[in-house]
C-alpha cells in the first residue's frame, strides 16, 4: 500500500458499491460525461457499468456525481 | 441571479381579433394522408374567439397564449403556490396539465393510460389506429410500446454519443463562420439578433449535413419547423410549403436510392424492420421527425442560454475563468431554460392524481415546468452555473428520451463557447420576442457587442 497513512478502522463503511439499473437507464448519457472512468456507453447510447461492485477510492467523488445527476434513478451506490 | 432567470412580464395585451386555430390543427399537414383508422376529428366545435386570452392558468390554461412563453416560469410558480399540481382547460376540447416533477414524470412513465399517439396539441385530434401495435405518424415519437421499441432501436446508433462526438469540428466551424457572417463589430454601437443571425441557423445545418440534404436548401426547412410547431393559432391555408416539402423529401429519397451515401438518409434507406426494409413513407416520416424535432428545439435552447448571459455578467466571467465549469452549466441551461413542452392524449379513462381523465382528452408534459419544481431541485427559480445535482428532464423522462439530446447538447456548448470567445460582453438591445407555443425559446434577441 503505498503512503503510511492507517487503514480506517471501520472500512466495511468505507467502500461504495455501485449498481446500473439498465432496465432504468434510457440513455441520457449524464453517466458517461462525467464519470468516464466508471460508465461506456453502447453502440445504442445505453450507459455500461464498466466494473459492478466497489468503487476505487479515487472515484467516489464522481460515482456521487453520476448517481446524481440520472434522471431516471438508474444509478444507486450503497455502503456510501 | 434570479432577477434575470426570466423574462420580465410582457406589457403588450393580446389583439382581440387574434386568429382562431386551424380547424385540423397540424397533423394531417404534416403526414399528408392519414392513415386508415386515423382520421383526424373534432370532439367539439371550437372556435379561440370563444375563449379569448387566458384569465386563470389553472382552469383555462393555454400554452398557445401569446404571453404564455414569456411568462411561463410565472404560471408554473402560481399554479404551484396555489396547490393546483395539474391544470385544465377546456381549450381544443380539453386538456390537462401536470406542473410538478411528480405529475410530468407519471404521466411520462405511464404509456398504458398515455398514448404518444399525437405529441402536439392541436384542435383536431387523430382517432384510435387500426393496427394492434401503435406505430403513428412519425415513429418513434408518435409511437407506443411495443412497436416504439422496435423503432427507436434502428436510430438510435447514428445519434449515439460516440456517433456524434466526431461532429464537433463541424459545428464549430459553421458556428464561427456565422460569427463572420455578422460583419465589421464596433463595440458598444455594433447590434446583433442572436436568435436570428446565429441560433436558428445551427441546428438546422448540422441536420441537414447529417442527412445528406444540399445547404442551400436549409430556408425551406426552417419555414416547415415554424408551419408545424408555430401556427396552431392560425388560420387554415396559411400553412403554406408544406406540401413542398413533402415533396422535397421524397425527391431526396429518390436522389438517395440512385446515389446511395454515407449519411443519415441512406442508413435509414438501409435499415430494416421485421427483415424488411423501410418503406419511403417511414424513411419520409423519420426524415420530418428528426428536422421538427432537431431544429426549432435546439434553436430555442441555444437562444435562451444566449439570452440568460446576455444579462449575466457573473456567469459569462465564470465561464470565461473557468471553462471547465460548462460541463454544469450547459445542464443548468438545459434545467433552467428546457425549450420542449410535450403531449400526449389519454388512452382509456383513468384517475390521475384526483383528476378524472376522459379518453382521447390532451394532457401536455411540460418538462420545462418540472424542472422548477423546488421538490425536486434546491433553489429551483435560481440559476447556478455549477450545480452539481441536476436530474433536470430536458430531454424528457422515460422511454421517449430525446433521441437526439447528444447532438443538442453538443450543438448548445459549442455554440455558446464560440459565442463568448468571439464577444465575451454583451447585452441586450431592445425588445426580445418569444416563441409561441410548445417550444418555447427567443425567436428575436437583439443583443448589443460591449468592449472585452
Amino acid at each position: 500500500m503505498p503512503g503510511s497513512e492507517p487503514v480506517p478502522q471501520q472500512e466495511t463503511d468505507d467502500t461504495m458499491q455501485i449498481h446500473l439499473d439498465a432496465e432504468k437507464c434510457q440513455g441520457h448519457n449524464r453517466c458517461y460525461a462525467l464519470a468516464p472512468e466508471l460508465f461506456d456507453v453502447d453502440d445504442y447510447g445505453q450507459a455500461v457499468l464498466m466494473e459492478e461492485g466497489d468503487v476505487p477510492d479515487g472515484l467516489k467523488d464522481k460515482a456521487r456525481l453520476a448517481a446524481a445527476n440520472c434522471p431516471e434513478y438508474a444509478i444507486t451506490l450503497t455502503g456510501d | 441571479m434570479t432577477d434575470t432567470l426570466d423574462p420580465q412580464p410582457s406589457t403588450e395585451t393580446i389583439p382581440e381579433d387574434a386568429p382562431a386555430p386551424s380547424e385540423f390543427g397540424m397533423r394531417d399537414s404534416i403526414i399528408g394522408d392519414s392513415p386508415e383508422g386515423t382520421d383526424v376529428w373534432q370532439r367539439v366545435p371550437y372556435n379561440a374567439d370563444d375563449y379569448g386570452p387566458v384569465s386563470d392558468f389553472a382552469t383555462d390554461f393555454d400554452h398557445a397564449d401569446k404571453d404564455y412563453n414569456p411568462n411561463a416560469p410565472k404560471v408554473w410558480k402560481q399554479l404551484r403556490d396555489d396547490g393546483c399540481p395539474v391544470a385544465h382547460s377546456d381549450r381544443y376540447g380539453g386538456m390537462w396539465i401536470p406542473i410538478t416533477h411528480e405529475a410530468v414524470h407519471d404521466v411520462a412513465y405511464d404509456t398504458d393510460n398515455f398514448t404518444s399517439r399525437s405529441v402536439v396539441v392541436a384542435v383536431g385530434r387523430p382517432g384510435d389506429l387500426a393496427m394492434p401495435a401503435p406505430i403513428g405518424a412519425v415513429p418513434p415519437i408518435s409511437s407506443d410500446p411495443p412497436f416504439h421499441g422496435k423503432a427507436r432501436r434502428m436510430l438510435l446508433p447514428p445519434f449515439a454519443p460516440k456517433q456524434i462526438e466526431p461532429w464537433e469540428d463541424e459545428v464549430r466551424i459553421l458556428c464561427r463562420r456565422l460569427l463572420d457572417q455578422m460583419g465589421e463589430i464596433t463595440p458598444g454601437e455594433s447590434v446583433v439578433d442572436a436568435a436570428v443571425q446565429y441560433a436558428q441557423h445551427i441546428p438546422v445545418n448540422v441536420i441537414g449535413r447529417m442527412l445528406g440534404f444540399p445547404e442551400e436548401d436549409e430556408a425551406l426547412f426552417r419555414e416547415f419547423v415554424h408551419v408545424a410547431l408555430e401556427t396552431i393559432a392560425q388560420e387554415p391555408g396559411t400553412r403554406g410549403g408544406i406540401d413542398d416539402l413533402g415533396k422535397y423529401i421524397r425527391a431526396q429519397i429518390e436522389d438517395h436510392r440512385e446515389n446511395p451515401r454515407d449519411d443519415l438518409t441512406s442508413y435509414l434507406m438501409n435499415m430494416e424492420l421485421d427483415g424488411e426494409k423501410l418503406s419511403d413513407d417511414i424513411v419520409g416520416g423519420s426524415i420530418i421527425l428528426l428536422l421538427v424535432a432537431g431544429i426549432d428545439t435546439t434553436w430555442s435552447a441555444i437562444g435562451s442560454s444566449l439570452w440568460h448571459l446576455a444579462q449575466s455578467p457573473g456567469d459569462r466571467q465564470r465561464l470565461a475563468d473557468d471553462p471547465e465549469v460548462m460541463t454544469f452549466a450547459i445542464e443548468e441551461f438545459l434545467r433552467a431554460y428546457a425549450p420542449v413542452t410535450m403531449a400526449r392524449m389519454v388512452a382509456k379513462d383513468n384517475e390521475f392524481h384526483g383528476c378524472p381523465m376522459k379518453k382521447d382528452d390532451w394532457v401536455l408534459l411540460p418538462f420545462p415546468a418540472a424542472n422548477r419544481d423546488p421538490k425536486q431541485f434546491e433553489d429551483a427559480d435560481s440559476f447556478i452555473i455549477d450545480r452539481e445535482i441536476n436530474r433536470h428532464s430536458a430531454f424528457g423522462l422515460g422511454i421517449h428520451r430525446c433521441l437526439g439530446s447528444n447532438l443538442a447538447r453538443l450543438e448548445l456548448k459549442v455554440a455558446i463557447e464560440e459565442f463568448i470567445a468571439r464577444f465575451p460582453n454583451f447585452e441586450l438591445a431592445g425588445d426580445v420576442t418569444w416563441s409561441v407555443g410548445q417550444i418555447r425559446g427567443p425567436r428575436v434577441l437583439p443583443v448589443r457587442i460591449l468592449a472585452d
